[in-house]
């Protein structure tokens, strides 16, 4: 279970950044099924094209609440572009890694951003440049 | 608070187990003194073990592990009677250990019944006699439920297997040393135990087999343990698991305390918004309580109470390697969502009212930090 936490996993998880909704969000990404114990929304608020805020709200494990925590920093202040750049295995490393069992189920923060970005590019109508 | 996964050696219990592997470490089969001594110690601890659940010596089989004991009583079992029929009864709460076997041998050609339980966790003993065919050999049903601690009617389903003259086997891993368990009153002909549960080693377990009750044996080699379980006797781990039984019998009468200090910490528990008991309120081991927190999952509060200093386990697949929910939880009928909020504490004899106290007071905080992050809360 928590054994293969690293200590940044362990120390999003007691101590996550940006929690909480945003209530006038420009787009919102929802993943993740209460079935399979893992669920996430991702809020951003974008501003000339950068991810101005991005804020989580998780209902999960170790290892989801933490990668939550961890996209919402890997994100914040970057293009969309880049936002959609960012992968699972990127937060994963940004975390030093997570357990195995751990990579597929609990691992979908990067899905939950890239969800809040399209949603928000198909809100506005926006293309990339 | 998690005594149902394991218990801390007793003191006594190490103390009687070293010398055997220093100065009295004999081989148990050989003839001069040290095996000799060994030879003595272990068939003092079969009395002492089978003083405990009301047994003869000579009907105790030591195992290497409940998990063994349960797979030598429901494969040996069957096979050996394989030429009288092909059916196993069964519940769907039983522990891997039973369940996993009784898979196994479908696989292999057996059919299983899998009753189910009473949203309490209660298996219906009307249940098992409906389920009883001319093919039926083997009825197996834990004594009680490691995660909900729901304590079955083996003594009305005992009775049923004897008047239909059926091998009826008990998984009693968490009941021994916690509730009376007496082979005669149940009505069983074999009956697993384990020595880690009840202050005693790991690595070592036992079948009780009733006078009468032949298996198969699972482990060829020697002859040891009357030729049912070859392999070079654990002569420590079993001497340990002699002494652990000695105490555990002596200290039954102090087990029932922990009924109250259990009822305490459900009550304090269940003060929390959106909280519930799984399992029977009464029909329960004294020392098990398992609650489910609506909109959070369980690992998560696991590791906010270690962090606390309290452990704990959970039903929630997020923490198993299948990753599936847990089959007792989703057979009372839960949803998955609502087994993945599942928190499980097991008390033992260290626990005092303030541990619980602590616990009570440390949990709300942490369901709350849980469900101001949950997008699933109101």
């Amino acid at each position: 279970m928590t054994e293969g936490y690293s200590e940044k996993v362990m120390d999003h998880f007691a101590n996550p950044r940006n929690v909480g909704e945003i209530k006038d969000a420009d787009g919102i990404g929802k993943v993740g099924n209460p079935v399979c114990g893992d669920v996430m929304w991702i809020y951003i608020k974008v501003k000339d094209n950068i991810l101005e805020d991005v804020k989580f709200k998780t209902f999960g494990c170790g290892a989801a609440i933490a990668t939550s925590s961890m996209i919402t920093e890997l994100a914040k202040g970057k293009t969309l572009e880049e936002g959609l750049k960012i992968s699972r295995g990127n937060v994963a490393d940004a975390l030093d890694g997570l357990p195995q069992v751990k990579l597929h189920c609990s691992n979908l923060a990067a899905d939950g951003l890239h969800a809040a970005i399209k949603d928000y590019l198909e809100k506005t109508g926006k293309k990339l440049p | 608070m998690d005594h149902s996964a394991t218990t801390a050696t007793d003191p006594a219990v190490t103390e009687a187990m070293l010398p055997y592997f220093s100065e009295k470490y004999g081989n148990p089969s050989s003839l001069y003194t040290i095996g000799r001594q060994a030879r003595r110690a272990i068939e003092e601890a079969r009395q002492l073990v089978a003083d405990l659940i009301g047994a003869k010596k000579e009907e105790i089989i030591f195992t290497g592990s409940g998990t063994e004991s349960d797979n030598l009583a429901i494969k040996g079992s069957v096979l050996k009677n394989r030429g009288k029929g092909d059916h196993i009864i069964t519940s769907s709460i039983e522990h891997h250990a039973v369940l996993h076997t009784c898979k196994y041998l479908e696989k292999n050609g057996f059919k299983v019944t899998y009753l189910p339980v009473s949203k309490d966790g209660i298996v219906n003993p009307a249940d098992v006699e409906k389920a009883i065919t001319p093919q039926t050999i083997l009825i197996t049903i834990m004594h009680a439920n490691n995660e909900i601690g729901t304590i079955q009617p083996i003594e009305e389903i005992g009775k049923i297997a004897k008047e239909k003259k059926i091998t009826f086997h008990t998984d009693a891993v968490q009941t021994a040393g916690k509730i009376p368990v007496n082979v005669d009153a149940l009505g069983v002909s074999m009956l697993s135990i384990s020595a880690h549960k009840i202050y005693g080693p790991k690595g070592v377990g036992a079948l009780y087999l009733r006078k009468g009750t032949a298996v198969e044996p699972q482990l060829h080699g020697g002859g040891h343990e009357r030729n049912i379980r070859s392999s070079t006797e654990n002569v420590p781990g079993i001497v340990g698991f002699g002494k652990a039984s000695e105490l555990a019998k002596e200290r039954l009468p102090n087990e029932s305390n922990l009924t109250a200090l259990r009822d305490s910490l459900i009550k304090g528990v269940l003060e929390i918004e959106d909280s519930y008991l799984n399992g029977h309120p009464t029909k329960r081991l004294p020392n098990n309580a398992n609650f489910r927190f609506s909109f959070i999952e369980g690992e998560s509060m696991i590791l906010n109470l270690d962090m606390k200093g309290v452990a704990a386990s959970t039903g929630s697949a997020c923490s198993s390697t299948s990753l599936e929910p847990s089959h007792v939880l989703m057979a009372v009928g839960l949803r998955p969502e609502e087994a993945h909020g599942s928190l499980r504490l097991t008390l033992g004899r260290e626990n005092t009212q303030e541990d619980v106290d602590y616990v009570i007071s440390v949990l709300p905080d942490i369901v709350n930090k849980l469900r101001m992050i949950s997008p699933l809360s109101r």
